[in-house]
């Protein structure tokens, strides 16, 4: 089985988020960037079908030289051969049509991308790709096995879940649940070592638009002050509740 | 030209959401000057959508469609958009509507923003408004294409009446082999309990509590006010709490009316999550903890004593406000 994850680059989750030029680019400095969580479940669930069934994982990410240490880590972690498509991702369809395009190159049998990433929060490449590609796709993933060319997957749903069964060439859309957050992987030096060895695939983008542009961002209006009751007089903040926020 | 809206239902009825898509749809086709249009899957009725100003809705009628199948809802609401000439679609935010949002695009050629929270700045060019880096910044994009596919937030519109008659026509998509290839085989859906996606009130607790075994009073509270439970990321780690109700940044979004967190610290990671929700109270020993900066209310105080005696007070207000 050949497996692709994609992986998407991104703030980690305790950045503080600014931006520049006059509130069109997002600020990088100081940022630390990590491998985008919801494609590290995916990618460690890529490992397990690699150690236990036989697969060839390859990682794919669409931008500049700067995000190859994240597609490092992910060689450390244990994937064989990464990928990356040389220009800087811009909307869900421009890197969607990218991702296509090293997928029907490929071949692959399974592609595994998050969710959603946590820059953006688009939650659109998986469902674009698979539709690009013509994959069967499953989203919001949190089990999923591989027996053939048969797929049977967990998909959480609104106040519960749904298992459904596909057959590949299968898309999925993962998150936590995928693995345990205790089954991730921490690079140890060994995989680090072998991790510069591996292939790191610098590839030429294909023609590509985009069907949005971000015009400008903007951050939520500060916070008013909290207001503060007793512990002992409870009757206080339901009566706020109540009267003043109308939220019981 | 019109604006399409996907409006969910469940055994026949809408859901709530629905009509807030339908309301979000109507403020669309006002600034458009055209009508809107719905899409659903075996309603039994118009139900209330002419009261949030649905001129029309196609009801595809068919068992095959009787679950949710992403593919196949995704060409139904892609042909109908077709077939009215929509220029505008409109999805919400729910598992489903994510799911099928990205497929619908690609059918339709339409540029897609999801997680949208109010009504276009500008319709040429057609300008929303997003969150992005989960709740901690705002996204003024642009949609380039011809056809515009917007995913509304939960709660970002609210419901807007706006009465008019809806007609129901039937409307029978073609569906082929492939958009049956993921096939549902069982469904495992707590009926008898809110959902932190549909509810207005979340209740959620963190490792103040100590262990699993004394979730009984944050349930107790969530059942006196009708809430969803939520916890915080370690809980749902430690396995004291299922992962399905982890709130925060890489777990659940929520955008409840009311979000009562008891001892929880206030990770920024947790406070991206839950930003969204309109009123927040905290509940912690510790009058240092992040999460009174961002809270509306607080209270200081140990949870086994606070929750307890909130838990009575509240029965009582509930008794006398019935």
């Amino acid at each position: 089985m050949k497996i692709l994850v994609c992986i998407s680059h991104v703030p980690d989750t305790t950045s503080k988020i600014n931006f520049t030029d006059n509130d069109t680019q997002f600020d990088t400095n100081g940022v630390q960037f990590v491998i985008n969580p919801n494609d590290e479940f995916g990618l460690t669930r890529a490992m397990w079908f690699k150690e236990k069934q036989g697969a060839s994982v390859d990682v794919v990410t669409v931008g500049g030289a700067e995000v190859e240490p994240t597609l490092r880590k992910a060689l450390a972690i244990g994937a064989d051969t990464a990928i990356r498509v040389d220009t800087p991702a811009t909307d869900g369809y421009q890197v969607s049509k990218q991702l296509t395009a090293v997928i029907k190159d490929g071949g692959y049998d399974l592609v595994i991308a998050g969710r959603e990433s946590i820059d953006y929060n688009g939650g659109m490449v998986p469902g674009m790709v698979a539709a690009m590609t013509g994959a069967s796709f499953v989203n919001t993933c949190i089990s999923l096995e591989i027996e053939g060319t048969n797929a049977t997957a967990v998909r959480e749903i609104d106040g519960g879940k749904e298992t459904v069964t596909a057959s590949l060439p299968l898309v999925i859309g993962g998150q936590k649940g995928l693995v345990e957050e205790s089954d991730l992987r921490i690079p140890n030096m060994r995989g680090i070592m072998m991790a510069r060895k591996k292939p790191l695939n610098v590839v030429p983008a294909t023609d590509a638009s985009t069907e949005t542009n971000s015009v400008s961002f903007e951050k939520p209006e500060p916070k008013g002050q909290v207001t503060l009751v007793d512990a002992g007089d409870l009757d206080k903040l339901i009566d706020l509740l109540h009267n003043e926020a109308k939220a019981i | 030209m019109s604006v399409l809206v996907y409006t969910e239902s469940e055994n026949g009825g809408f859901k709530k959401t629905a009509y807030e898509v339908a309301s979000y749809a109507k403020g669309v086709a006002d600034m458009m000057g055209t009508t809107v249009t719905a899409i659903s899957f075996n309603a039994n009725d118009a139900g209330e959508l002419g009261t949030y100003g649905v001129n029309k809705l196609h009801n595809v009628a068919n068992s095959k469609l009787e679950k949710f199948n992403a593919a196949a809802y995704a060409s139904a609401i892609a042909q109908a958009a077709k077939a009215e000439g929509a220029t505008v679609v409109v999805i919400s935010s729910s598992a489903d509507s994510k799911y099928l949002g990205s497929l619908v695009s690609v059918q339709l050629e339409a540029g897609y923003v999801s997680n949208v929270t109010a009504l276009p700045s500008s319709t040429e060019p057609f300008t929303v408004k997003r969150t992005v880096f989960t709740n901690k910044a705002f996204s003024n994009t642009a949609i380039t294409t011809n056809v515009k596919l917007v995913g509304l937030s939960k709660n970002a519109y609210g419901l807007k009446e706006n009465a008019t008659d809806c007609a129901v026509q039937e409307f029978a998509p073609t569906l082929n082999d492939a958009d049956f290839n993921v096939t549902v085989q069982s469904v495992d859906k707590a009926t008898d309990k809110v959902t932190i996606a549909d509810a207005e009130i979340v209740v959620s607790a963190g490792r103040g509590l100590k262990g699993p075994e004394n979730w009984g009073m944050v349930e107790e509270l969530a059942d006196v006010l009708g809430a969803a439970t939520a916890c915080s990321k370690p809980v749902s780690d430690l396995g004291w709490r299922p992962h399905s109700e982890h709130v925060g940044q890489t777990g659940k979004p929520v955008a409840s009316n009311l979000y009562i967190a008891i001892g929880i610290s206030g990770a920024i990671q947790h406070l991206a999550g839950i930003n969204s929700s309109k009123v927040k109270v905290v509940i912690n020993t510790d009058p240092e903890a992040p999460f009174f900066k961002a809270a509306d209310y607080g209270v200081v105080g140990d949870a086994f004593e606070v929750v307890p005696a909130l838990i009575e007070k509240l029965k009582a207000f509930k008794a006398a406000n019935a």
